[in-house]
This record gives C-alpha cells, sequence and structure tokens, in this order.
C-alpha cells in the first residue's frame, strides 16, 4: 500500500518538467516511447517487459498523466501516447492522431458501513449522485433503505471521499454520474477534476481508499485493479436494465461486448451504464494515440507491433495485474483502424 | 597567477592582487544570482498567470467559486484555507514554542539543555511527507474518533457567523482545517522555538540577573524583563514559523481534506494555495487557462509569503538596533 502511494505522489507531484526533452533524446533504433496517463502504466510496463523477453523492443513508458500524454504525442517527442480519457474527434482530426482503445479498467465504489457488508449494499448511479452533491447525507436515508430492505442501515453521516489530485479515474466516476443523474450534471458536472460540492479529497487510489477506511460512513470511488490487488470490498450498483451487479472482470467484459463500437468515432465507445445481466456500469477504456502522419513510419509500425502482440499474448498478465483485455471482436476492429495508416503511399498495417 | 614580473610598484601604493578582483566580482555575481532568480521567479509566474488576472480580474482573488469544468477560478477558498490553517497552526505553536524557548535558556538544568535543544530543532529535520503521512494515518483517524466529536459537543454554545459558518460543529472526519493546522504546529514548532532562545538568550544577563536580584520569581522576570526587552524578535520568530506554514505543501496536501470551497467549520475539509497547485499541476497543460490560473495562485502566495518575511525582518531588525 505505501509502495502504491509513494508511486502515486510521484505521479501526482509532476515529474513532467525533463521527460519530454529525455525522451526525445532517447530514440534507439529498436525502442518504443509512450508518455501518459497513468491508469495502464502497470500493465504497459509488464507488457512491455514481456515484449522484450519475447524479442520485440524495449518499451519506455513515462506515466506522467493522460494530459501530459496528449501533449506530447501532439508536440510527436514520443511514439505513442496514452490517455484515460478520449481525444475529442474535432481535435484528432486537427493534430492528425490514430486513437484506438488498448485496455480496458473500471471504477468501483468502496464504503465502510459499521456492521454492514460493502458488497450487500446496493446503489442506483441516481443516488450515488444525490450522495456525491450533498443531498443524501445519511447512510439511513429512506432512499438508501428504500434499496436495501435486508440491512439495517446506521443512522451515521455518508463521507463522500474523492480524488484530490486531477486524475482520469475522477473523469470516469463523474462522466458516469453526470450520465445517470441530472442533478450532478448541473452542480458538478465531469472532467479530470471537478468541484464537489461535498466531501473530503485524498491523494491517488491509495488516499481515497484509506480515507474510506478511516472515516465511519465513508464512500469513495477507486480503480478496479487498487481494490482488487488490496482486498477492499465494493458495492453493488444498478446496471442500464436496472440489474444490481458487483463488479467483477465478466461484468467488465460484457459491458465492453455491448458497447457501440461500430459508429464510435475516434474508437471511444462509452461503456458507461450499459445493459446485460452482469455488465458493470461505471467501466471505461484507456486509449493509445499514434500520429496520421509519421515522421518516423517504422516506430508507429512498432508501436503497433507491440499493441498487437500484447492483445494476442498479454491476457494472462493483465488478468494478474486486474485489467480486463480487449475483447477480440473489438481487437480487430482496432486493427482494422490501424490498416488506414499510410506513409509515404504504403500502409504501416499489416507489418510484413 | 600570470602577473608579469614587471617593475615594483611605488612604494605606499596599494597593491591589487588579479585574484582579490575575480574574488570580489565573484561574491557580487552570487549576491546578485540570488535577487535575479528571485526576481525572475516573480516575473514569470506573474507573466504565467497574467492570463487568469487578465480573466477574472479582483474577482481571482475575491472569487469563492473554483470550478475546473466551468472555468470559473476563483482563488479565495484557497487562500483563506492557507491563512486560516497558518494563523490556527500559529496560536497553537507559539504558546508551546515560547514555553520550549522559556524553559531551554532559563529553567532547564544545565547538561539537559544540549540534548533537549537538538531534540526540537531534530523536528525540523523530519521530512515533510513523513507529517503527512503520519497526520493522514495517525492523527486523523484519532481527531476523527475521539477529538472531532468532543470539540463539537463541547463549543456547540458558540453561534455561527451568518448561516454558514459553524465554528466546531461538522461532521467528524479526521481530516480538515484543524489537522493541518496541528500538523503545521509541529512543523513550524522548532523554528519558533529555535529562535525565540536565541532571541531570548540576548537578553542582557544583567537585567534579568538585576530582576532576580530584586527577588522577582521567574514569571516577574519573564513578564517584567525579558519579554518587554525582546518584544519585536518574538514577533519576528513567530512570522517566520508563520512563513513557513504559509508555503507547507506535501503534508498538508495529506490532512486537509482537499475541499476547494469555502468551508463552514474550522474541522471542515479545505484547501491551501501550495496544496491547490501540488494536485492539480500534473494535468495541467501547456497554454491553457488551468495553468495560468495555478501560476497566478504562486503568484499569490509568493507576495503574501513575501510581505510575512519582510514583516518579519523588519521586527527582527528593529530588535537588533535597539
Amino acid at each position: 500500500m505505501l509502495t502504491q502511494l509513494a508511486r502515486r505522489l510521484r505521479s501526482a507531484l509532476g515529474p513532467g518538467f525533463l521527460a519530454a526533452s529525455l525522451l526525445a533524446a532517447n530514440a534507439h533504433a529498436q525502442n518504443i516511447t509512450g508518455a501518459g496517463a497513468t491508469f495502464p502504466a502497470p500493465i504497459y510496463s509488464s507488457w512491455g517487459e514481456d515484449y522484450a523477453k519475447a524479442g520485440g523492443g524495449r518499451l519506455n513508458y513515462q506515466a506522467l498523466g493522460s494530459g501530459a500524454g496528449v501533449t506530447q504525442i501532439i508536440n510527436r517527442t514520443v511514439d505513442f501516447g496514452a490517455s484515460d480519457s478520449p481525444v475529442a474527434p474535432e481535435r484528432l482530426e486537427k493534430e492528425k492522431l490514430l486513437q484506438f482503445p488498448a485496455v480496458i479498467g473500471a471504477v468501483v465504489i468502496v464504503v465502510n458501513v459499521p456492521g454492514i457488508d460493502g458488497t450487500k449494499i446496493r446503489l442506483t448511479g441516481e443516488l450515488l449522485g444525490d450522495i456525491y452533491v450533498g443531498r443524501i447525507r445519511l447512510w439511513n436515508d429512506p432512499k438508501i433503505a428504500a434499496l436495501n430492505p435486508g440491512l439495517r442501515l446506521p443512522q451515521i453521516p455518508i463521507s463522500p471521499a474523492y480524488r484530490a489530485d486531477s486524475s482520469g479515474t475522477t473523469s470516469i466516476f463523474t462522466k458516469y454520474l453526470a450520465s445517470v443523474s441530472p442533478l450532478f450534471k448541473e452542480r458538478t458536472g465531469a472532467g479530470n477534476s471537478v468541484a464537489w460540492r461535498t466531501g473530503l479529497g485524498a491523494p491517488g487510489n491509495a488516499g481515497v481508499a484509506a480515507a474510506v477506511k478511516n472515516i465511519k460512513g465513508g464512500i469513495g470511488y477507486v480503480e478496479f485493479a487498487y481494490a482488487a490487488e488490496n482486498g477492499m470490498q465494493a458495492l453493488q450498483l444498478a446496471n442500464g436494465s436496472g440489474k444490481f451487479v458487483n463488479p467483477s472482470v465478466p461484468g467488465f467484459t460484457e459491458a465492453a461486448a455491448q458497447a457501440d463500437w461500430a459508429n464510435a468515432k475516434g474508437m471511444a465507445a462509452s461503456m458507461l451504464n450499459m445493459p446485460g445481466d452482469i455488465a458493470w456500469p461505471i467501466t471505461s477504456a484507456t486509449y493509445v494515440l499514434v500520429p496520421r502522419d509519421p515522421k518516423d513510419p517504422a516506430a508507429t509500425q512498432r508501436v503497433l507491433r507491440f499493441f498487437d502482440w500484447s492483445f494476442r499474448n498479454g491476457g494472462p498478465t493483465a488478468d494478474r495485474l486486474h485489467y480486463i483485455v480487449l475483447p477480440s471482436d473489438v481487437q480487430d476492429r482496432v486493427r482494422a483502424q490501424w490498416t488506414t495508416l499510410a506513409a509515404a503511399g504504403k500502409p504501416l498495417w499489416p507489418v510484413n | 597567477m600570470n602577473t608579469p614580473a614587471t617593475s615594483r610598484p611605488p612604494i605606499g601604493a596599494r597593491r591589487i592582487h588579479p585574484a582579490d578582483t575575480s574574488f570580489r566580482i565573484s561574491l557580487h555575481a552570487a549576491g546578485a544570482l540570488v535577487i535575479i532568480v528571485l526576481l525572475s521567479i516573480l516575473a514569470i509566474m506573474f507573466i504565467g498567470g497574467k492570463q487568469a488576472f487578465d480573466t477574472f480580474g479582483l474577482g481571482f482573488i475575491w472569487g469563492t467559486e473554483w470550478n475546473p469544468v466551468t472555468q470559473i477560478y476563483g482563488a479565495l477558498p484557497a487562500i483563506t484555507g492557507t491563512l486560516a490553517t497558518a494563523v490556527l497552526a500559529l496560536c497553537i505553536a507559539w504558546p508551546i514554542g515560547f514555553g520550549i524557548a522559556f524553559f531551554l535558556t532559563e529553567i532547564c538544568p544545565e547538561r539537559l539543555r544540549g540534548p533537549l535543544g537538538v531534540a526540537v530543532e531534530l523536528l525540523a529535520a523530519v521530512p515533510s511527507i513523513v507529517y503527512g503521512m503520519w497526520g493522514f494515518f495517525v492523527l486523523a483517524p484519532f481527531m476523527s474518533e475521539y477529538v472531532q466529536p468532543w470539540l463539537t459537543a463541547v463549543f456547540i454554545w458558540i453561534p455561527p457567523i451568518g448561516d454558514s459558518f459553524f465554528w466546531f460543529t461538522a461532521p467528524p472526519i479526521g481530516v480538515g482545517m484543524l489537522t493541518a493546522a496541528l500538523i503545521l504546529a509541529v512543523m513550524i514548532l522548532p523554528f519558533i522555538a529555535a529562535t525565540t532562545r536565541d532571541v531570548m538568550l540576548s537578553t542582557p544577563q544583567l537585567l534579568k540577573d538585576g530582576a532576580y536580584a530584586m527577588g522577582a520569581t521567574r514569571w516577574e522576570a519573564l513578564t517584567g524583563v525579558v519579554v518587554p526587552a525582546v518584544r519585536g524578535s518574538l514577533f519576528g520568530a513567530v512570522f517566520l514559523g508563520l512563513g513557513r506554514a504559509l508555503g507547507e505543501t506535501m503534508a498538508v496536501v495529506f490532512v486537509i481534506g482537499n475541499a476547494i470551497r469555502m468551508p463552514d467549520s474550522l474541522m471542515a475539509p479545505s484547501a491551501t494555495i501550495a496544496s491547490v497547485v501540488a494536485n492539480s499541476f500534473p494535468e495541467a497543460e501547456p497554454g491553457t487557462l488551468d495553468l495560468a490560473v495555478l501560476l497566478g495562485l504562486g503568484f499569490i502566495l509568493f507576495v503574501v509569503s513575501f510581505g510575512v518575511l519582510a514583516v518579519a525582518r523588519i521586527l527582527l531588525r528593529q530588535e537588533r538596533m535597539s
């Protein structure tokens, strides 16, 4: 937990400045350089190690944050950029970037209600929105009690915890709340950091988790990978079909399969609040950006080859780290997008 | 070095060794460097933050809404949090630091003086991240479990300011301005204690001996002789501590609760300028209003801290001159 915290802190406190020049200077022939989101950093690094062992190039990924990743790929100082929230189609067009999803993650809700098993508590997105704008303040609120007839909820205040640092996790969570709670959309809105109307902020997943653990009546959102690694209990949410579901890897995969990939611009299909028997409502992909007009086509090809290899062979590593690989039909859609990349009239994919 | 062996200088003329010249130049350069660095930081913060001041005008300082989604930024919540935690920390640390200093100079047995002084100074050597984690994992749960419910129960009679500020009535969540102030108090304590001790040591022994010879008690000697003799310097010591409390970042991020809105009690989660900058900086992209706002905040903090330190200097100097 402390190492996780330290890692988060390092990323939260902006290692930023040096990285651009370092990365630019580091363009060794077989190296792949990437920069951006912190959320997928562990899986990219592990895939990179596996890939190097399997005879591929070496991956140098700098977890500087999504914003920095987008900036660096726009400036072409890295071979690929990574962002937790998709870049808007107009911006992709303007900056000549191709965007594709690389791995799926989920946000889960952890709670600390004394005497109650957190995995048994049921909430809807709308109630979660009410909690996070401060309209519902007690655990035994009639609206919560109505969803949980079997539980004896105590009369203690709800203390919502959120990420103090600007974060892709916050972006996914607030996008979900804004899509299911008009009140939350109006009062708070969605983004990497927002104006929270109630509650407290803590740095990183570890900070939010510890805040929830410390405070009786606490509630907070963390990445699924973090909750799973630390054995935290997550509550049930209603999904797009109105079914109450616990977060689970099959649930995330179902949400990914339900998303409308065919019509998504920039492959940014929303997986939020998908219908299904087990689909988890706060599921999202994290994205990779490569240039459409590469100065160094071979470097872009190396990036594509790396992700192709990872899609095919990275499943076990992803399982171990609690990430979810793209469903195979989505992988095929990604590869189909790659075929639109070309340099000097020659397509970059498939690599022969 | 390569001084030519020319004719001997006329007797009585002052011979300047070339090393003297280069030494003087490098010393001047070292001195100038400090000023240049300071001024360029100030200038860069101002230029970087100009967009924020242009967009919001004075509203940037007085605005109470901080909303990254709608891009409306008012710094008052952060300024309030900064000043409130620093002043609260001072209220806690000043009496204790003063007590430590007086104990060390007047009452403490000679052989304990050294070790105790070192122990106090060691408090200043603890990295702020350690204070932050200790505050978050140890102090905050303790505050939430015992201190905050007790404070709420004891001070419930204090009437609120208007209908928005309730002093000690708040849900006991452990983190908040009060917890941050406690951590800050521990962090600035060594500065206040050490400076106050030095100031007290500078009280002429003759005066103190005179007071004791007249039959004064320790309390009378303190209030009648020591304090009046060094009054200005005592304030200087306090302002040095305040300067440190204003800019402390890492420890505060952990325990203040990071809520950028106007606080509704002394125990409410809040934010300081430094904590807001630390939290938001990594994702602030160059050229955006977000980054300009953070640099503008930095400029405000710089000006406030500079003002505080300037006051401290003036007070300390007055004492030395008198």
